[in-house]
């Protein structure tokens, strides 16, 4: 069965329409990038599968169960705005995760934290955004969930840390599970998606496996989502 | 195993397929060594495991590796196929060098003399 579909999705808000009609299924065993200019709807469709938004048409599955507390358990998601309470240490922040999901590893993010020297017991309002950056994403990366949302994870980090959050995406995954990257930064992340959907302005323009759209189309994801959008 | 620089430009699983025929026709993988499994080379070229296992099986297609049912993945031991590649893969480099040097209005004698001047490594 598949491990999450969208059926006919649509999305309103008041009379203007974010996503259109939009179908997509997503297969267990797979880095899926969505990508899209700023403002394409990606946000919103990434809500709408963390049934943190109703869809206006349309039902988005999960293991052939429409969205709700059972997807939730497995599906960790990094949203694109940190939601950590700041005041707390990094240390809290796990004990807090431990309680809050049945499966939360914590062996793992302690060996993801001191893997980039970040220091538990600092409180995250004086880390660097870069740093609570690396956090949240050794939280999420740290369940042994069966898909992975990161909305826009590389956003505002350095290109070292780029390469670090991307192999920790790469070495924690698992046949079994999936990842979903949404970015507007294709460069950096191409190298390791299996499969590409463009959307714009609210529709799916284009799925495709990476490497044969580069195969087709001679070219990089990259140049080749510019060439469709360009401005 | 050194590092692989990708070209986004160029499928990625055939950027590590070139990579394997090259390591295995120069003789830095040996006929017959134990190839490490997908994911240990997934992480190491910081690639996608799908992505490696495509170009696994198509270095399998070419016969350049083989599988032993329960031990893994091994270079082959066909050391003429080794052999007919490397040739075969010299013959396209030389033929677009000498295309190259032919289009500077250069004769063969001439491309001869240039290679001589870069003299030995050794």
């Amino acid at each position: 069965m598949e491990l999450l579909k969208c059926i006919n999705i649509d999305k309103s808000y008041d009379d203007k329409k974010i996503l259109k009609n939009i179908n997509l299924t997503i297969p267990r065993g797979k880095i899926i990038g969505i990508l899209g200019k700023n403002g394409s709807g990606k946000t919103t469709l990434i809500k709408l599968m963390n049934d943190l938004l109703t869809p206006t048409n349309g039902e988005i599955l999960v293991n052939g169960k429409k969205v709700g507390v059972e997807s939730k358990k497995v599906i960790s998601y990094l949203p694109e705005r940190s939601y950590l309470n700041k005041n707390l240490t990094v240390l809290e922040t796990i004990k807090y995760f431990e309680d809050f999901y049945e499966n939360f590893d914590t062996k793992k993010a302690n060996k993801l934290l001191k893997d980039l020297k970040l220091d538990i017991n600092q409180k995250i309002s004086k880390m660097s955004k870069g740093m609570q950056e690396k956090v949240a994403l050794v939280l999420v990366m740290s369940r042994k969930a069966e898909l992975y949302i990161l909305d826009e994870p590389l956003g505002g980090v350095d290109p070292a840390t780029r390469d670090y959050i991307l192999d920790t995406i790469l070495t924690n995954f698992d046949k079994d599970a999936s990842v979903i990257i949404t970015t507007h930064i294709i460069q950096d992340v191409e190298r390791i998606l299996d499969e590409v959907i463009f959307i714009n302005e609210g529709k799916i323009i284009l799925t495709s496996d990476s490497d044969e759209l580069r195969n087709k189309e001679k070219g990089s994801i990259d140049e080749i989502f510019r060439r469709m959008f360009k401005c | 195993m050194g590092e692989i620089f990708f070209d986004n430009n160029i499928p990625i699983y055939i950027q590590l397929v070139d990579y394997f025929k090259i390591y295995i026709i120069s003789g830095k993988m040996k006929p017959g060594e134990r190839i490490s499994s997908v994911r240990e080379l997934a992480i190491y070229f910081k690639v996608n495991p799908n992505t490696m296992q495509k170009a696994l099986t198509e270095l399998e297609n070419l016969k350049l590796i083989y599988t032993e049912r329960t031990n893994g993945k091994f270079v082959t031991k066909d050391e003429k196929l080794i052999k007919k590649l490397k040739d075969d893969y010299a013959k396209t480099l030389i033929e677009k060098f000498y295309n190259e040097m032919t289009a500077l209005s250069l004769n063969k004698k001439e491309i001869i003399n240039y290679i001589n001047e870069i003299g030995d490594d050794e």
